[in-house]
């Protein structure tokens, strides 16, 4: 469970960065030290700025002469991580449901299998015969569309506004007596970061210490295929969406754009999570949060979840078993979008912010001395 | 403990940088070689896990260093600081070797990063190791399990037999139990004793005890002193060594960078007698940072204090220590525990002998004292703007350069004159043979990197002639 003790998180992670800004060597690897070279003093706001600024590549932990069980106890990946985890929880909305943050994978499981059933029994209400088959291979012989649209439509909008409360309240308060404005530039480079994992480079291009103190690539390619699946059927469901309205009425050929960038980002999505939890397994236990790997998994288990049943829908839609398959696939997404503010999603977020932020920063003038 | 490797053609002694490159380069010309480190494998390095750049020569900017550094200004740099107590032949061997460094260290897996901030002087002349010290032991040592080098830890060189010049075999501590290892070839690369406080103290009296090891609690010199008490040539002075200026607040041991102080250009330093007792602005700090060490452990009880006033907030890098923060100098001088009237004397003393000049910390500017002993001679600003802060340092050693007598075949020699059949030395238990006094930045780690490669191959060599 992560430590929500805010204060001493704070202390903690002040102590160590003011170690590490008398020292700078991991200036090389990533934004935060960068970021850090720019301060004296650091405020909370710049401490969570900091912690999400991290990718928790490890790199610095591998290389710092003051790693335990030095006295100096210098372990930067795992304070931010739990620096993190207490900022996650701080900018929840509604307040509340923070909560879910502390026993995530079991909230992401109630979650989710309240959705699947909460599927079903519609499913099983409205769909009559086609339950039996007789669908022809239509989604929406199952579900009509109206409701579809309702239903995720709503479900989208809450998500998108708890999101966006979250993330306004942590740029606000990290920019706190030092405000950055947002350019269309700084969003670029920002964007440019998040798109090709710069910071899970390690700083010399053989890749980030993760899972062991070796650099490797290997988790910034299956985070790649994570991100770009999820993506991709993002895509897929939205051009669906588009040509529903245009009149090009489901089921779509398997050569279809739909469905073609659908089995792609599918694959990201079962390749990539199955990847990242495997070097989860394998990840050296000193910098890298284990308490915190239930969030992570959760979230991981959902897109390999919401990938993998989609596939058995595509491969079984013109079968009976469609129906109910489709209920759960839409109970698995349903309870994927109502987590994705309250668990690890919402790194992304958080992350991209602090990107945004330290692309401002980086453009400003140097402060002058004195 | 009987899967070690027994009898290696090549023995490495120590597991820093030094070591690596010997070890590294000895299994590529096809020999079988074990290295014993001293320390558990989390404090792998010996003091090489504290450093962060490599001085090397250069035509031109190389994408690494800004600018060329010529193999001759190299050279006038190294008699400069040794005041001419250095080897030329053995130095310019070095210097010359220097050139090939970073593209071997970028094969082995090292990798290089701009300059850190704080450090820009060094840009044009040093390499700077992306992660620091650490990241390039690791990458050596990855090297060397890649290529077959077998690794033992927690396992120290006490002592060596000797046969007519020859080495035979080493008596090793490993986990508290004594092992005898034999191997056809000796590569001594230990460090120094700059750990063994015994041993500071024969050489320095009661002073030692109020010194800080900045560096690795392993390097203990058994090795070291090993090889003298068995007729090995010495050279250099058990007297010098690297030493800076650290906050007196510093663990004893492998308190590293951090402890550092860099403010001492824009302030002034005074002893227990609250006196000045040198030029603070005498050059830039990089370039002077490194005699600080042994100017304040030549005062009373090897403290100094350094004093600044608010003006050079945001001048010098961040300490990790807070300073002793005071409204008056007065009120300062009780903090420190020094008499209030004598250091509001020195200070007004210094502040009316500062002449007004153009205050530049990038360049060496016109602001001096005058009429002023010792002087200002640059960066000379009066402090009188409150709040004033203060830290008190101490003598940080970093390391030692008594050391064995080589050829420039990294080649012991004996201290009848001979050069001894199958023993090699590299890095810090060498370095005296370069270093008779003082210090260039990064210039522990060119030594390290060009004798043990040295040492390497030639300890293969050796190989095909016993």
């Amino acid at each position: 469970m992560p430590s929500t003790d805010s204060d001493g998180l704070i202390k903690e992670a002040e102590r160590v960065m003011t170690i590490c800004n008398a020292c700078r060597y991991c200036e090389g690897h990533c934004a935060v030290f960068p970021a850090m070279a720019l301060r004296i003093h650091f405020t909370a706001g710049n401490l969570r700025y900091l912690a999400n600024l991290c990718h928790n590549c490890g790199s610095c932990f591998h290389h710092c002469q003051y790693a335990p069980p030095h006295a100096f106890d210098v372990n930067v990946p795992r304070v931010f991580a739990d620096l993190r985890a207490e900022t996650y929880q701080r900018y929840a909305w509604p307040a509340p449901l923070a909560r879910l943050f502390r026993r995530n994978g079991l909230a992401a499981a109630i979650i989710t299998a309240v959705s699947m059933v909460a599927l079903v029994v519609l499913t099983v209400v409205v769909a009559g015969p086609a339950l039996r088959g007789g669908h022809g291979g239509s989604f929406y012989a199952v579900l009509p569309h109206h409701l579809m649209v309702g239903l995720f439509g709503a479900v989208g909008l809450y998500v998108a506004v708890a999101l966006a409360i979250g993330v306004i309240r942590f740029w606000r308060d990290v920019g706190a007596g030092d405000p950055v404005s947002i350019r269309l530039s700084t969003v670029v480079r920002a964007s440019g970061d998040v798109l090709r994992l710069r910071y899970l480079g390690g700083g010399g291009g053989d890749g980030c210490t993760y899972p062991t103190e070796a650099p490797s690539q290997v988790r910034r390619r299956f985070h790649h295929l994570t991100f770009y699946g999820f993506l991709l059927c993002l895509a897929a469901t939205t051009i669906a969406a588009i040509y529903h309205q245009l009149g090009r009425m489901a089921p779509y050929p398997l050569w279809s754009v739909p469905v073609v960038l659908g089995i792609l980002g599918g694959v990201g999505l079962v390749t990539g999570p199955i990847g990242l939890l495997l070097l989860k397994q394998r990840s050296d236990p000193e910098p890298y949060r284990r308490s915190q790997f239930a969030m992570d998994i959760a979230f991981l288990v959902l897109l390999f979840a919401a990938a993998g049943t989609g596939f058995a829908v595509l491969c079984l839609r013109d079968t009976a078993a469609m129906a109910i398959l489709l209920a759960v696939h839409l109970g698995v997404v349903l309870g994927l979008f109502l987590t994705l503010p309250y668990g690890k999603f919402v790194h992304a977020l958080y992350r991209f912010a602090a990107l945004v932020r330290y692309a401002g920063e980086r453009s400003r003038p140097p402060p002058r001395p004195g | 403990m009987d899967s070690w490797p027994h009898s290696p053609d090549v023995l490495v002694a120590g597991g820093g940088n030094a070591a690596l490159c010997a070890a590294i380069t000895a299994r590529q010309a096809g020999t079988r070689v074990l290295v014993l480190e001293s320390a558990p494998r989390v404090f792998r390095g010996g003091n090489s896990r504290h450093t962060r750049n490599l001085r090397y020569a250069h035509p031109g900017a190389d994408g690494i260093a800004t600018g060329p550094y010529p193999e001759d200004e190299f050279w006038d740099d190294l008699w400069r600081v040794t005041g001419g107590r250095t080897s030329e032949a053995l130095a310019r061997h070095a210097i010359h070797d220097s050139v090939e460094l970073p593209s071997w260290m970028v094969r082995h897996g090292v990798r290089f990063q701009p300059p850190l901030s704080g450090t820009l002087h060094l840009g044009r002349t040093n390499g700077f190791f992306l992660g620091g010290g650490k990241a390039l032991v690791n990458a050596y040592y990855r090297a060397a399990e890649a290529l077959g080098v077998e690794i033992v830890y927690d396992a120290e060189v006490q002592d060596v037999d000797l046969e007519g010049g020859r080495f035979v075999r080493a008596r090793v501590r490993h986990h508290g139990q004594e092992r005898q290892v034999e191997a056809r070839v000796l590569i001594a690369a230990a460090g120094g004793f700059e750990a063994n406080l015994p041993w500071l103290r024969e050489s320095w009296g009661a002073a030692a005890d109020n010194f800080i090891v900045r560096g690795t609690p392993y390097n203990q010199g058994r090795l070291l002193r090993a090889l003298l008490d068995r007729g090995v040539m010495s050279v250099g002075d058990a007297r010098q060594c690297h030493a800076v200026a650290v906050d007196g607040r510093a663990p004893k041991f492998d308190g590293g960078i951090v402890t550092r102080v860099d403010c001492v250009p824009f302030g002034i330093v005074v002893n227990q007698q609250a006196q000045r007792f040198y030029d603070e602005g005498e050059d830039f700090w990089p370039k002077r940072y490194a005699i600080w060490g042994r100017l304040v452990a030549a005062q009373p009880d090897q403290i100094g204090h350094v004093l600044i006033d608010a003006k050079p907030r945001g001048l010098f890098m961040p300490t990790v220590f807070p300073p002793l923060v005071a409204g008056s100098i007065r009120e300062l001088a009780v903090g420190l525990g020094l008499s209030p009237e004598a250091l509001e004397d020195t200070v007004q003393r210094f502040n009316a002998s500062v002449r007004a000049g153009r205050f530049d910390p990038a360049v060496l500017d016109d602001c001096h004292t005058e009429g002023l002993d010792p002087p200002k001679t640059h960066w000379a600003v009066a402090i009188d703007r409150p709040p004033f802060s203060a830290y008190s340092l101490r003598p940080g050693i970093t390391f030692t350069y008594l050391g064995v007598a080589v050829d420039e075949h990294a080649r012991v020699r004996m201290a009848d004159g001979t050069l001894s059949a199958n023993m090699f030395a590299a890095g810090e238990i060498m370095a005296g043979n370069i270093l008779g006094q003082g210090y260039l930045a990064g210039f522990g780690m060119t030594l390290g990197t060009v004798f043990g490669r040295i040492a390497g191959k030639e300890a293969a060599r050796a190989l095909h002639g016993l």
